[in-house]
């Protein structure tokens, strides 16, 4: 695969990307600031006690992660409009849908990942049993996934657009519902104690049927943007 | 098989005038329905043994929660059309259908809240069908933005129509997923409205405005398509023969 041009070129592409993510070292950091922000005004706005956020800590998790890594996603394509690379990126002669997924993967791992590695942390002081944080750490995980790949598309339909910004919620949030649901039952169920292997099943296929699907919608949606 | 009536179709002229022709084909039988419909749900029908009348609101909400999918996969299959034999006139048929659409489902809420409060005793519950009819009104507004965001109208199509296709694949997901959420969440507390057999007297009534209902969306589909052709074509030269007519 690697050997082929098409491998090469994405291996290059999520390359490039994480090479100008790491130059630029105070935006890599934003996403996880503003989850462990978000997070932390749950217990002020609420209250203190333990057995009360441990009952709400699943769908805090969640909403916030969802939040801080829509946050990222409006600059997916923008960058790469404004100085042209874009237009590079359609005339490369490479399938575009697998440069979509190069891309979705690299904005996985500058904020899907961290915000993974950060949550075990925050759920625990949010009264988490420690029994539930690899529930919470593999819901994550595959909820970002579905995130970046659905959210290329938005990304991509919104990237010549105004203050894309309100726009790219209003189009990716209704269809993360699903995910919504999934994933944050799961924690629940972890922390009440119960096997989450259902909902977590559930939430993986949901994540390959989208990174199957979303990049041919993204090389669409960006052809259109270019036109 | 001769496919000349569909690439007909899609010639802005020739499709002007047969929804000119079709409009009113298609609006005064739904007049005639609707009221029919009304008639029978509001008078004939009996009132329901434990809801007494306030179940004749049911003669608006059913029609409207059928409509409202009915737009969003029409819609959808117009943009796909549109987005693969490139025809124009399919995407305004999709952006003339979206708004219809969107009221409809505002409407299927509406009176979904004002039937919900004497039967359950609240406006608003958190049930698989009213949260998965909200998350489509979500889909609805998301289009109509996206499309009204991009001042190129023939990208403003393109790009809109791509998201109606992701918006159709995720449907089915959205609303099974809200099922079980709610089914997990609570065993159902609120039975699905006991209708296990509906007499015929408050069934035809609602079968009539079923059809009419269908029938009012054809119409106003119609003339709005007209006005969409009119805004996209006003600078073409068979618009002023035609109107000089």
């Amino acid at each position: 695969m690697i050997r082929t041009p098409a491998g090469r070129a994405m291996l290059l592409l999520y390359r490039r990307d994480l090479l100008l993510a790491f130059r630029r070292r105070e935006q890599l950091l934003q996403p996880v600031v503003f989850f462990v922000m978000i997070t932390t005004l749950f217990p002020l706005a609420l209250s203190p006690e333990l057995t009360q956020l441990r009952q709400i800590a699943g769908g805090v998790l969640w909403v916030a992660a969802l939040l801080a890594a829509l946050l990222a996603l409006e600059g997916l394509f923008r960058a790469d409009q404004e100085d042209g690379t874009l237009e590079q990126l359609l005339l490369a002669g490479q399938p575009l849908g697998l440069l979509a997924i190069a891309r979705t993967g690299a904005h996985w791992t500058i904020t899907g990942l961290p915000l993974v590695l950060v949550s075990p942390v925050l759920a625990l002081a949010l009264g988490v049993p420690a029994g539930a944080l690899w529930t919470l750490s593999i819901s994550l995980a595959l909820g970002t996934g579905i995130l970046s790949s659905l959210g290329s598309v938005g990304a991509a339909l919104t990237v010549g657009v105004r203050r894309g910004g309100v726009l790219l919620s209003l189009l990716v949030l209704p269809l993360l519902m699903p995910a919504l649901i999934f994933g944050a039952r799961a924690v629940d169920m972890a922390i009440r104690g119960d096997a989450a292997r259902g909902p977590l099943l559930l939430l993986a296929a949901m994540c390959v049927l989208a990174l199957t699907l979303a990049p041919l919608a993204t090389a669409a949606a960006l052809r259109i943007s270019a036109e | 098989m001769d496919w000349t009536w569909f690439h007909k179709l899609a010639s802005p002229p020739h499709f002007y005038r047969i929804a000119g022709r079709l409009a009113p084909g298609l609006g005064w039988p739904a007049l005639v329905l609707i009221l029919a419909g009304l008639y029978g749900g509001l008078v004939f029908a009996p009132a329901d043994f434990q809801q007494g009348d306030g179940f004749r609101i049911l003669y608006v909400h059913a029609p409207s929660a059928w409509l409202s999918m009915f737009i969003y996969a029409m819609m959808a299959i117009a943009a796909g059309i549109g987005l693969i034999w490139r025809m124009k006139l399919a995407h305004a048929v999709a952006i003339a259908a979206a708004p219809i659409g969107a009221w409809f489902t505002f409407l299927a809420l509406a009176t979904g809240s004002l039937w919900g409060k004497p039967m359950w005793g609240t406006w608003w519950v958190w049930d698989a069908r009213l949260t998965s009819e909200l998350i489509l009104l979500f889909l609805y507004l998301g289009f109509l933005a996206l499309h009204a965001s991009i001042d190129d109208t023939q990208r403003a199509d393109r790009a809109a129509a791509v998201l109606a296709l992701v918006g159709i694949v995720n449907l089915p997901i959205i609303h099974y997923s809200v099922y079980w959420w709610n089914t997990l969440h609570q065993g159902s507390t609120i039975t699905k409205l006991g209708r296990p057999s509906i007499t015929l007297d408050m069934l035809w009534p609602l079968l009539v405005m079923l059809v009419g209902f269908t029938l009012f969306f054809g119409a106003v589909l119609t003339r709005r398509v007209q006005a969409e052709v009119l805004r996209r074509e006003r600078n073409a030269a068979w618009l002023r023969a035609e109107l000089a007519r």
